[in-house]
């Protein structure tokens, strides 16, 4: 059949605007439930790092909301450790992510002296974003990770005990690691090697480190590497010591520990 | 339902799979088979693109310019995969993270490009949306025996629940690690094409 370019045109037209409909409808009509769903799954990994749910337990949205109602986010100054406030209503991870990049609310890795960053977490905040637990009997802090793996970048949660000496617990809520190797950072005999060690020696070392599979010797510090996943591990390991390191966290764990 | 009919909708699950015979859609089949709850959501949204766009092109193909046709696909299943995208990410937000970029990905799978262009354009909306029904379960079926065996052989479990206790959580099993990487399912299609050629020696080539 021959078609005349105006009917060809029109029929692009036409299709493209029918098309756009379609996508934008649901773009739309989902995007409540579908930003709902990502705040829900970010709340109950920092509820579970901090040991307030089980592993794998899905709380309702009801239930996360009254739990975040003993958890405060605050931000310190990355620099002095400072408390600078609390976060705004709505400020989260992906925000504070967005801030290191911003030119005057964050600062390159490469910009800091002497520091390496091997898994080029990129970019730091000035100001860091710390959830502070206030349940009784499960008081503590919780910290957002991030850093390159293998593939791709893992972002996660650190918790500490209230001291600020020791980690509670380590989660990923999203990474893209190989299924099975990199990917059990998922796996909760893994995590549950993190619960207890000591992050500094008495002198104020900072001592936690991922080694190679089975290569953990030191109970209080060490944690074992995943076999066969031995460039997540390192990287893992090497974010974790930078972020709580003078350049991330180190400021602010200083200015904090003890305080209970 | 006549002969020709039925061999529209049963062909592609064995004689003519669009993934083991025609070794369409193999990136995903890959990619998304290291468990199976991943394979059951990719495939249902296979199944719902694959006869959506098969439908709607049929019933537009008297309308679609020749010069332009590809393009109109494109658009038609682009759209349908960004809803069933859209979807996933609302009610199974777990998954959907999961499959990540896989369910994106849709948009380039060979088979609906080729079920558009091959049958939807040329035949009635009927028959169309039957011919993506059993193309899609084609490839769901492989997809669902790839992810059972991977996940089962690979991490001791069926759609989360532990079959094997594998020896990293204290059991007996030896997980076997090349199914969980790429190479493994590479393997098990590779396998799964041989035992149907064998079945079948019409799926053979002519010398």
């Amino acid at each position: 059949m021959e078609f005349s370019n105006k009917y060809i045109v029109g029929f692009a037209l036409v299709v493209c605007l029918v098309c756009s409909l379609v996508v934008s409808l649901f773009a739309v009509g989902l995007g409540e439930r579908q930003d709902a769903n990502k705040r829900l799954d970010l709340q109950t990994n920092i509820l579970a790092v901090a040991g307030l749910i089980e592993e794998g337990q899905h709380p309702s949205p009801a239930e996360v909301a009254k739990m975040f109602e003993s958890i405060s986010a605050d931000l310190y100054d990355r620099r002095t450790g400072e408390r600078v406030g609390p976060a705004p209503a709505g400020y989260d991870v992906a925000a504070l992510m967005a801030d290191a990049k911003t030119p005057g609310k964050g600062t390159p890795t490469s910009a800091v002296d002497g520091l390496e960053d091997p898994s080029r977490v990129g970019f730091l905040p000035d100001r860091l974003l710390v959830f502070h637990v206030t349940v009784p009997g499960k008081e503590g802090w919780v910290l957002p990770i991030w850093g390159n793996g293998l593939w791709s970048t893992l972002k996660g949660f650190l918790a500490l005990e209230e001291n600020l000496q020791r980690i509670r617990g380590i989660t990923f809520y999203e990474h893209g690691e190989t299924p099975g190797l990199g990917g059990e950072v998922d796996n909760p005999r893994w995590k549950a090697q993190w619960r207890g060690k000591r992050i500094f020696d008495d002198a104020g070392a900072l001592r936690i480190e991922v080694t190679k599979a089975g290569k953990a010797a030191d109970p209080d510090f060490q944690v074992d590497g995943i076999s066969g996943a031995t460039i997540t591990s390192r990287s893992v390991n090497n974010f974790v010591r930078l972020w709580l390191g003078e350049a991330g966290y180190g400021a602010f764990l200083r200015a904090n520990t003890g305080r209970a | 339902m006549d002969k020709k009919t039925r061999k529209v909708l049963v062909d592609p699950l064995h004689i003519n799979n669009p993934v083991t015979l025609q070794v369409l859609g193999i990136c995903s089949a890959l990619a998304v088979t290291t468990k199976l709850e991943t394979a059951v959501v990719m495939s249902a949204a296979l199944t719902f693109v694959l006869v959506g766009s098969n439908t709607v092109i049929s019933a537009l193909r008297n309308l679609i310019p020749g010069s332009v046709r590809i393009i109109v696909q494109l658009a038609v299943i682009a759209s349908l995969v960004i809803v069933a995208d859209q979807v996933l990410k609302a009610f199974v937000y777990d998954v959907s993270k999961q499959l990540s970029v896989f369910v994106g990905l849709i948009i380039t799978n060979c088979i609906v490009m080729g079920r558009a262009e091959a049958f939807a354009m040329a035949n009635p909306v009927g028959k169309s949306a039957l011919d993506g029904l059993g193309n899609a379960l084609g490839y769901s079926l492989l997809l669902l025996v790839v992810g059972f065996c991977r996940e089962l052989f690979g991490s001791g479990k069926i759609l989360g629940h532990t079959v094997f206790e594998t020896v990293n959580n204290g059991g007996w099993y030896q997980p076997n690690g090349l199914l969980v990487l790429s190479p493994g399912a590479f393997f098990l299609i590779g396998l799964i094409i041989w035992i149907q050629r064998t079945i079948s020696p019409s799926m053979q080539e002519k010398e």
